[in-house]
């Protein structure tokens, strides 16, 4: 369970800069809970997701996952508990480093890293059981450098990386924004079954309203640092575009959420 | 302008190549590996120097004034290390701070600019009076230095270190303590830095402050030249460590030939600072002159 009491965040306080991202955020999910989050440009997605991971500590307020405080905690310490995707595809993988060295960065996550040896047999088997899973044929490439890939492959390979050890939260921003049309809706695909599959608690932004719509049971809207739309449970199964425009005066999806 | 002159200076070329070639090896883990340009290395090769020479003027045996040059080369890399990740000091002013006071404590590690050691009264690993020797010693260690690189590299800590130079952000993702990792690439740096000022200092038979005047850019050039001649063939680390050394042999090997061709010794360190330069601008110029525009690019963009 994710717990997120009354966080705000300011950046650049005191200068001409300054910009409150994140202004009093209350949020708590369920284990389990697939929420997927809109909003429009600037509107605190990624920085509530960035707070979360420990990449810049919160002003004021906390938060627990599992009821572990993990408010103080340095980013590599959260990690543990974490996995993570991100908007740009450079961004999840070491590129000058193999795939299967990749894969094996990410299997020791939260584990004590020392001068014990490499990647055993049974690793490698392991890792070539889940590559399968993707259906990219990165199985028979293991050794490959992950700078080779393309970037849809290297998402989907993050997103392996993020997963390989059970994470107690997924956070995913705009993981699929960068790739095409095709690819994304693939690596959307694979996300929502390797969440079902591990009953993933999950955080998913995206800027697709449709995208948004169709998957995970919980949807959030944010705007100016707050969370002002919140919609679950039987709402969020029967939930349409137009509802969500409708609802909420939306004039048009393009309008609010810039591609 | 003799053939053979040119001959004749050829071991003695080879020699200076494989020790400085440790050194080289020490910029590549920082300046490859780690992605940081550590300029602590030009004190700490002296440091090296210095505690080797006066740690035998003080009756130690070669094998332990070579350790305590590199437990000393060690320290220095800790002390820029700390400065980086605990001070926030972007790391290459770390590695000019701690460079700069290594300059203090070199003299009075040493006590006056320059020591000198005779090899006819002390037991040196290496000299240049015997540089056959001495080439097969400093090649032996190469090979030692490398596969304990390579074992290293290979294992999780090891792994974490050059997934930190690789990509920090997605190291942080992964529990990766980067701040701890880029603090034991610049000490395994230094050491090795240091253990070649070591060797240097007992192959001249001297130590002097002024020794380690730009020896960043030397070890630069031999990391360029290695990759320029052998980057294509070698892929393996073992093997891409090797190229750093042989890149640090082809470096003086180089340099004889130009002198030979009468070229004053004055200009040791601008011809050096030239090829340099050069070997740097040529991905540069590549990229920009004669490449096809890219799909992307691979900088880490904000999200
Ligand atoms: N590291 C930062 N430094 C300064 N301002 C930032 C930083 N990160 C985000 N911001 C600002 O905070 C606001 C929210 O940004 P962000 O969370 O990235 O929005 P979103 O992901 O919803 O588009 C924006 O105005 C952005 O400019
Ligand atoms: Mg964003």
């Amino acid at each position: 369970m994710l717990e997120i009491k009354s966080v705000y965040k300011t950046f650049n306080a005191g200068t001409v800069n300054e910009k409150r991202a994140i202004n009093g955020i209350d949020l708590k999910l369920e284990d389990g809970d697939f929420v997927t989050v809109i909003g429009g440009n600037g509107a605190g997605k990624s920085t509530l997701l960035n707070l979360i991971a420990g990449v810049y500590p919160v002003d004021e307020g906390s938060i627990r996952l599992n009821n572990i405080d993990l408010t103080h905690l340095p980013e590599h310490k959260r990690a543990k508990y974490l996995g993570r995707v991100f908007q740009d595809p450079m961004m999840g993988t070491a590129a000058t480093m193999g795939i299967e060295e990749n894969l094996a960065l990410a299997y020791r996550r939260g584990l004590f890293r020392g001068l014990g040896g490499g990647i055993s047999n049974k690793e490698r088997e392991l890792y070539r059981e889940k590559l399968a899973t993707l259906g990219l044929g990165l199985e028979n490439r293991m050794t490959s450098k992950v700078g080779l890939l393309s970037g849809g492959q290297r998402q989907a390979l993050t997103l392996l990386m993020a997963t390989l050890k059970k994470p107690n939260l997924l956070l995913l921003d705009e993981h699929t924004a960068a790739l095409d049309p095709k690819t994304a809706d693939k690596v959307l695909q694979l996300t929502d079954e390797i969440v079902a599959r591990d009953k993933l608690t999950t955080v998913m932004i995206t800027h697709n309203m449709k995208n948004a719509i169709q998957y995970g049971n919980r949807l959030i809207m944010m705007d100016s640092g707050r969370v002002v739309v919140d919609i679950k449970g039987e709402e969020k199964k029967h939930l349409t575009v137009r509802d969500l425009l409708e609802k909420f005066n939306i004039e048009s999806d393009r309008l609010l959420l810039s591609e | 302008m003799n053939i053979m002159n040119l001959l004749n200076a050829m071991p003695g070329a080879v020699a200076q190549g494989l020790i400085w070639g440790i050194m080289a090896i020490g910029v590549y883990i920082t300046y490859r590996v780690l992605d940081i340009s550590d300029l602590t290395v030009d004190g700490s090769i002296t440091t090296g120097g210095a505690v080797c020479i006066m740690m035998m003027l003080a009756g130690f045996p070669a094998w332990a004034a070579m350790l305590g040059a590199l437990a000393a080369g060690m320290l220095a890399g800790l002390v820029t290390g700390l400065l980086h990740t605990a001070m926030g000091i972007p790391a290459l002013l770390a590695g000019i701070l701690t460079q700069l006071s290594l300059y203090s404590i070199n003299l009075r590690i040493m006590q006056k600019s320059n020591q000198s050691i005779s090899v006819d009264k002390y037991d040196l690993l290496i000299s240049l009076r015997y540089i056959t020797e001495a080439i097969l010693i400093c090649a032996v260690l190469v090979v030692v230095i490398i596969a304990v690189l390579y074992w290293f590299f290979g294992t999780s800590l090891g792994c974490s270190v050059r997934a930190t130079g690789a990509n920090p952000n997605m190291s942080r993702a992964q529990g990766i303590n980067v701040n701890m990792t880029k603090i034991i690439g610049l000490m395994c740096a230094n050491g090795l830095v240091a253990l070649s000022g070591a060797l240097l200092s007992q192959y001249n038979g001297f130590a002097d402050v002024k020794m380690g005047i730009g020896a960043i850019v030397i070890g630069l050039a031999a990391v360029i030249i290695g990759d320029v001649v052998f980057g294509k063939i070698f892929t393996n680390f073992a093997a891409k460590l090797l190229a750093v050394v042989f890149g640090a042999i082809i470096y003086y090997a180089v340099l004889q030939v130009v002198f030979w061709f009468g070229l004053n010794s004055d200009y040791l360190k601008l011809l050096t600072a030239v090829i340099v330069a050069v070997f740097l601008a040529l991905p540069y110029w590549k990229a920009k002159y004669f490449s096809k525009p890219v799909k992307r690019g691979n900088e880490h963009a904000g999200n």
